[in-house]
């Protein structure tokens, strides 16, 4: 990477693996398990994310030796608010479809703890460039796992990805169904992805064992 | 009345905060080592909940909603100024959050102890935002009904935390492997504490209600159990 020096590019690929902050920071649970059953919501969601985390740790990085730090939680809460309102106008224009199955989840970024948890841990205290390559890093954390939970769930759950049948047609019993498969309905249950979450900490941690918890 | 017991009861179990939508996970993972702490914050979020959804209901209903300007004269008619929505309940939330702290503080400092460091934590729970934002998804009517839903969300989401800070407390003695110890079993132990609450789902309506709340999920069981039909079709042809 020309661009980055070697302690930028790590702000981006730290949280990407050993500090996710979904299996590792554990933040940003709240609104992104339920809207997992579909790939496409999965994706959507993640950028949104990342609209939302990388301008606002800028506009946050860049008035944080003005804002009084008695008040600086309802000063956070008001950018993130205005950058969500923009997403979900953008989401309700051009993929309304898309925002009505994203429904209350995409107000619920506003209170997603991954966006308060940098802002307090990071932007507050770093430069706006060094703050926006964290928060692209740690929107890109996030959106990994939501992107793995919502793959195996519409893959398992409805045999299809992205809404594309990949498994063969379950009614006309072509591909894998023509030997017996069955779609596994349950995946698409809310229960089943904090079960895929469990088992991806699980996968994660027997691969990097000094992040087990005692 | 009976939409009141109805809307009880289904806010508890049925669309429980934690199990069916997923709301206040940070806290609901954060805060549930020890029962006791666990039985703070729930109180804490019954509290605040109580009070924040009727006040948005009121904020939407005479303000943001389409046509919620009219009581201003007829010419307000055509404003919608739901988009705003967000903005206003988040700041609604974070200051009555801030005057029941100060509230508390002043009148009953023992209650102050044991809910008050939990309440700056509450601000940015997903589970406060979400009733409210759910009110009004839901289209919830009367007042009456939204005091009710915001405490009956509230004790659902107690008692989900209330049950996972006492399972947690036994884990502790159990031989779980070392990759799964802590946060792993946790999110493992909550899903299948959903999977019992689904089974509450039946439980008022016959499943019928929650047909019409989550399209998403009907379609594919629709295209499922179409499926299912049309092979059994196949066979007997």
């Amino acid at each position: 990477m020309g661009l980055l020096s070697k302690k930028d590019a790590k702000l981006i690929t730290d949280p990407l693996a050993d500090n996710n902050p979904i299996t590792i920071q554990v933040l940003g649970i709240c609104s992104a398990l339920a809207i997992t059953a579909e790939l496409k919501a999965s994706v959507v969601m993640g950028v949104a994310v990342l609209f939302v985390l990388g301008i606002g740790n800028v506009v946050i990085s860049l008035m944080r030796n003005i804002i009084p730090s008695k008040i600086r939680i309802i000063v956070q809460l008001i950018v993130v608010a205005s950058l969500v309102i923009i997403v979900d106008q953008v989401l309700k224009a051009y993929a309304y479809e898309l925002s009505k199955t994203l429904s209350v989840f995409v107000g619920l970024i506003i209170t997603n703890c991954i966006i308060m948890g940098r802002f307090e841990a990071f932007a507050l205290g770093n430069g706006p460039w060094k703050s926006f390559l964290d928060g692209i890093g740690n929107a890109l954390g996030y959106a990994v796992i939501l992107i793995a939970v919502g793959f195996f769930r519409e893959l398992l759950g409805s045999g299809t990805l992205f809404g594309v049948p990949v498994l063969g047609d379950p009614i006309e019993k072509t591909g894998l169904y023509s030997i017996g498969y069955e779609n596994n309905g349950f995946m698409l249950m809310p229960p089943m992805a904090l079960i895929i979450v469990g088992l991806i900490i699980w996968v994660q941690r027997s691969r990097n064992t000094t992040l087990i918890e005692d | 009345m009976i939409e009141h017991i109805e809307l009880f009861f289904k806010s508890i179990f049925i669309d429980n905060m934690v199990f069916a939508v997923f709301l206040g996970m940070c806290s609901y993972l954060a805060v549930s080592k020890k029962v006791a702490t666990a039985v703070g914050l729930g109180a804490a979020v019954i509290f605040v909940l109580a009070i924040t959804v009727p006040l948005n209901w009121l904020l939407d209903q005479y303000l943001l909603q389409p046509g919620a300007l009219v009581w201003l004269g007829p010419e307000f008619a055509d404003y919608d100024l739901s988009f705003l929505s967000f903005i206003m309940f988040i700041a609604t939330i974070a200051t009555m959050v801030q005057l029941v702290e100060i509230v508390v503080e002043k009148f009953s400092p023992s209650l102050y102890n044991s809910l008050g460091i939990f309440l700056p934590l509450i601000a940015v729970n997903c589970a406060i935002l979400g009733g409210s934002l759910f009110m009004q998804a839901r289209e919830i009517e009367t007042l009456g009904l939204a005091v009710n839903y915001g405490i009956s969300s509230g004790i659902g989401w107690f008692l989900a935390i209330l049950a996972i800070a006492a399972i947690r407390e036994k884990i502790r003695y159990s031989n779980v492997p070392a990759p799964l110890r802590g946060l792993g079993i946790t999110f493992i132990v909550t899903g299948l504490m959903g999977i019992g609450f689904l089974s509450f789902g039946g439980m008022l309506t016959g499943g019928d209600e929650e047909v019409k709340e989550e399209p998403k999920e009907v379609v594919a069981e629709t295209t499922e159990i179409e499926a299912e039909v049309d092979n059994q079709i196949k066979i007997v042809n």
